[in-house]
């Protein structure tokens, strides 16, 4: 288990005081102002060193991305962008650094500026999240008074930053969409390339970066790469907040090192599966997007929990968020819901998601029920597969996984409803009832 | 995708202006954004243009954010029915968003939703009182906390179908429940304890 010295998080519940003074006697804004002035380079190349990938979901290199900036800055402003639109089914673990760790991510936030050459950030927080917003907002503005940010900061590098909310939208989690929104319009991905670290923020270079992401940097600066890159497995490295949910005995959030096998992480501190874990029948193990492993000796419990782990049982690590259901659980039924969420949520762009998503919900409705041909598994397999990789962002990628890994694991039983719908049909009826396909 | 219209005409208050105070409010978002890009401020504006109106956005509450903002109305009527938190139809003085999707789900949320559509009647519908309204959303971001249901600005979680029926009551009966977990645990820590982090903060 990770040693209590080596979090991060050392606030994640809320059980201290998550202002400025409570956040310095964690040992936040430290050292600050020697980190700022080793200069750009530097600050790229430790977090580099560090082998941190991105937390929101892509696991992306931190580093390598913030070196995509230009080198110089031109006519246009660079901008930094923190993503805390967290709104992935499962996930909860940005709301818990933006309450009770704020200047984390506000010290981070100033760090990743000074990176990229950005004297602007923006951190856009989904809208239901008022209360964390007020939270946040106090935070920046205690950074303020300190003089810790701002223009001619006691740091040396003027950084003003600014929250910003949306307004209910999954897809603004999308980082392209998100700049959309944030330019005050529909939150429609656009296409790539150009890529933001050339076109973001009002046609500016620009770096979307998770709050998670954003908010360990500054650890990693003050107990230097070597101490983030010794935790966890190579290419895997650091510390992960798990966010624990569905059938377990107490769910919680939890940060942990990376690569924790998933039977260890459940069972140490979300009190193990309901009834056992001989009674887990699957986890979603990176939030909704990513495709469900069932239990069993190959599956569930070999499951490392870092992106190589989770990649090697043809899922992935997403956000952490863990979904666990047990036998009791209606496994057709829980993705049919989650395809719900992604019609619900599909912004209409392109074609094959805003009509797919609601074909999808439909036919695993029905396959809930067994009401359905066993030839439109098949069907509905090849649906997936023509949504995935034909729109504009990943959204439907994400919606057509969770899908393709129900039917991978879970045939036999979509079968099995199928044919137990049509023997009682044709009990009750006396005839062989036909489903339209 | 969800359709979404605007209110039908009768429900329309035939004017809106934001006060004094939430226009200087204005005035300050809008300069969080670099110049001649106001727009950028479109959504807390309607926000606030929102709370102002009671909890829902009339159609000239729209086109007040479009002049303030010096926008084309349809600029802006396409954001607020775009994004679903703006609820274009009139809310109840307690405004129910009980999140349905599948990590509540699992934890017992459809019996909430049954209590809801008991309770408050259909969806988007006000009570006769003016009391409740109630919406089902999608997640909420509180997973480890479900069920979760947002209302009005607050989150109530760890919900179960009594405790959610007794807040109902106590809101009824005019009071405001406390709000976040309703079971015996610090936030997102596990019931009973952390198991982590132990030592004094």
């Amino acid at each position: 288990m990770l040693d209590d010295k080596d979090r991060i998080f050392r606030n994640l519940y809320g059980q201290g005081d998550w202002g400025l003074k409570g956040a310095q006697a964690r040992g936040a804004w430290d050292g600050t102002k020697g980190f700022v002035e080793k200069g750009r380079d530097w600050l790229i190349n430790e977090v580099k060193e560090s082998g941190q990938r991105g937390r929101g979901g892509a696991g992306f290199a931190t580093g390598l991305k913030w070196s995509f900036m230009p080198k110089q800055v031109g006519e246009r402003p660079h901008y930094l962008v923190v993503n805390a639109d967290e709104s992935e089914p499962g996930t909860c673990k940005d709301r818990e650094i933006m309450r009770h760790d704020p200047h984390l991510l506000v010290e981070g936030c100033l760090y990743a500026g000074a990176a990229m050459a950005a004297n602007t950030g923006y951190i856009y927080i989904r809208g239901e999240f008022v209360r964390e917003r007020e939270r946040l907002q106090a935070a920046i503005d205690q950074a303020y008074e300190a003089r810790l940010i701002g223009k001619s900061n006691v740091h040396g590098w003027d950084f003003d930053l600014y929250l910003h909310h949306g307004a209910g939208a999954y897809i603004c989690g999308e980082e392209t969409a998100l700049l959309e929104s944030l330019e005050g319009k529909k939150g429609q991905p656009r296409l790539k390339p150009p890529f933001p670290a050339n076109m973001g923020l009002y046609g500016c270079p620009t770096t979307v970066n998770n709050v998670e992401t954003i908010a360990q940097v500054p650890d990693i600066l003050r107990r230097g790469a070597a101490w983030f890159a010794g935790i966890g497995r190579a290419n895997n490295t650091g510390t992960k907040l798990y966010c624990i949910s569905g059938h377990v005995e107490r769910p919680c959030n939890v940060e942990e090192t990376m690569g924790i096998p998933l039977r260890e992480l459940i069972e140490r501190h979300a009190g193990g599966v309901r009834g056992g874990w001989d009674n887990l029948l699957a986890v979603i193990p990176g939030g909704s997007s990513m495709p469900l492993v069932p239990a069993g000796p190959d599956q569930c419990d070999s499951l490392l929990m870092d992106f190589d782990g989770c990649r090697e049982k043809k899922s992935a690590l997403g956000t952490a968020a863990v979904i666990v259901m047990d036998k009791t659980a209606d496994i057709i039924k829980a993705m049919a819901r989650i395809s719900y969420f992604y019609k619900h949520e599909s912004c209409g762009q392109c074609t094959p998601c805003r009509e797919g998503m609601g074909w999808m919900w439909r036919v695993l409705t029905r396959m809930a029920e067994g009401k359905a041909q066993k030839r439109e598994i098949d069907a509905l397999m090849q649906v997936t597969q023509q949504i995935e990789g034909h729109t504009i962002c990943a959204f439907g990628d994400g919606a057509a996984w969770p899908v393709q890994g129900l039917l991978r694991h879970f045939r036999p039983e979509i079968e099995r409803r199928i044919d137990e719908y049509t023997r009682h049909a044709s009990v009750e009826t006396g005839k062989h009832q036909t489903v339209p396909a | 995708m969800a359709v979404r219209r605007l209110a039908e005409p009768h429900q329309q208050p035939k004017a809106f202006a934001f006060t004094a105070d939430n226009l200087a409010w204005a005035k300050k978002q809008i300069a969080k954004y670099p110049e001649g890009r106001q727009q950028s401020a479109v959504i807390p504006l309607l926000w606030r243009a929102q709370e102002q109106a009671g909890g829902w956005l009339p159609q000239k509450a729209i086109e007040h954010v479009a002049e303030v903002l010096g926008m084309a109305n349809i600029r802006v009527l396409e954001v607020a029915t775009f994004y679903t938190m703006f609820n274009l139809v009139p809310v109840g003085k307690f405004h129910v968003q009980m999140c349905g999707t599948t990590p509540c789900m699992l934890r017992g949320a459809g019996a909430l939703l049954d209590i809801c559509n008991r309770r408050i009647g259909h969806q988007n519908e006000v009570t006769a009182d003016g009391t409740f309204s109630w919406v089902e959303v999608e997640c909420l971001g509180a997973c480890v906390n479900a069920p979760t249901a947002q209302i009005n600005v607050d989150y109530y979680e760890d919900l179960t179908p009594e405790t959610f029926e007794k807040i109902l009551d106590e809101m009824a009966a005019g009071r405001t429940p406390k709000p976040g977990p309703q079971v015996d645990r610090q936030m997102s820590a596990p019931i009973g304890g952390a198991t982590t982090l132990k030592a004094k903060a």
